[in-house]
């Protein structure tokens, strides 16, 4: 690539990348707590607040995938080695991935079970299956599986960040930072 | 199916209704429905009773005349899913142990032209009785016929939902039941 001033994510990127951290910070902590719950209308609350930030980070996961389509990210640095580049694009697939189906798997979860999803209680998202005890009960345990995935590759993402800001010290972890020092 | 002999008969005949009159009156339970829907946090959602029993007589000649009275086992509720069957047949929704029915016992029916009708009746639900009317479509062929009909009640006005269930800003506090009543009909003398 022949692009090399490119050292920073732009606005639109840093804004994305952030908002959908939060809204992740607040769904998963959120859906460990609520499946727990006696019924209760703090329960029905919750989980839809669950499922309208779900269908949420759906539709910012969109809008990052064209992001990343029409635009170059930042250059990993170049005395990087080999294998950790690998491993670094390989976990932002596997991020990108799973902002898609993590999402989707509560989405037909829902549906199989038997509730509909219905945004910030304003649009209803159709059934893209139907009522099935047997298939609630696997999407279930594929929602579960997944966000655990997502949590050990989140944590993952987050070593690395460290390491590139307290071992490499570059500027690997500035780049995505909407402050601080900039270059 | 005796019935089917006379029906050409009376075609044939005109003053035969002033002598025998269909009278609708024996449900069939297993054709029947009660359901109802509602909203949780803006997610429709449907469920249904799955006993209850239902005495009819209606002869649509003498529209005035017709009786109905339908009893619900509200411990049957279905409401899609066993969490919620559970909760609702407790003291602050049905409290079926003590109130296990709720019923419809109609006090008129008003014809509104064409197959359409007006059901005015009491109805009871966990002690609380008030009156209610619903607009009931019936059907006929042959000596089967079908009674449609809906309406919408407040669930706080039956105190379905105490507590911290009377926010209904969770749950709705509109309830529309639906009722499908398939009737056949008997031959009676005027």
């Amino acid at each position: 690539m022949n692009l090399p001033n490119i050292t920073r994510y732009n606005n639109t990127a840093i804004t994305l990348h952030w908002l959908v951290a939060l809204l992740i910070f607040a769904a998963f902590p959120l859906g460990v707590y609520m499946h727990e719950l006696s019924l209760s209308p703090t329960k029905l609350q919750l989980y839809s607040y669950h499922k309208w930030i779900g269908i949420t980070v759906l539709l910012l996961a969109v809008q990052r995938v064209v992001w990343r389509a029409t635009h170059t990210p930042p250059a990993l640095p170049d005395n990087l080695p080999r294998w950790q580049k690998i491993a670094s694009h390989a976990t932002h697939q596997l991020l990108y991935v799973l902002l898609f189906v993590v999402p989707l798997s509560g989405w037909l979860m829902s549906s199989a079970k038997g509730y509909k999803t219905v945004w910030l209680g304003i649009l209803q998202l159709p059934d893209l299956v139907s009522k099935n005890k047997t298939l609630g009960e696997l999407l279930s345990n594929v929602h579960a599986s997944l966000n655990y995935l997502l949590l050990a590759l989140v944590v993952l993402h987050i070593a690395a960040v460290l390491k590139h800001r307290l071992i490499d010290r570059d500027d690997v972890m500035t780049r995505m930072l909407p402050i601080g020092d900039r270059k | 199916m005796n019935i089917l002999k006379y029906i050409p008969v009376c075609g044939l005949i005109l003053a035969c209704s002033d002598v025998l009159a269909l009278e609708f009156k024996q449900v069939q339970a297993n054709e029947s429905s009660v359901t109802f829907s509602y909203k949780q946090m803006g997610v429709p959602m449907e469920g249904k009773f799955n006993k209850f029993t239902a005495q009819l007589a209606f002869d649509p000649a003498k529209v005035a005349a017709a009786q109905a009275r339908i009893d619900i086992n509200v411990a049957s509720i279905d409401t899609g899913s066993m969490e919620a069957n559970d909760e609702v047949v407790g003291k602050l929704w049905f409290n079926a142990k003590t109130y296990p029915a709720a019923s419809f016992v109609s006090t008129g029916l008003k014809a509104l032209g064409g197959n359409r009708y007006e059901a005015t009746g009491k109805l009871s639900i966990k002690g609380r009785t008030l009156e209610m009317k619903a607009p009931v479509t019936f059907q006929a062929a042959g000596n089967r016929g079908a009674f449609d009909g809906s309406f919408t009640l407040k669930r706080l006005d039956f105190a379905i939902g105490e507590g911290e269930w009377t926010d209904i800003g969770t749950v709705a506090n509109e309830i529309q039941i639906k009722f499908h009543l398939v009737v056949n009909a008997a031959l009676s003398k005027k």
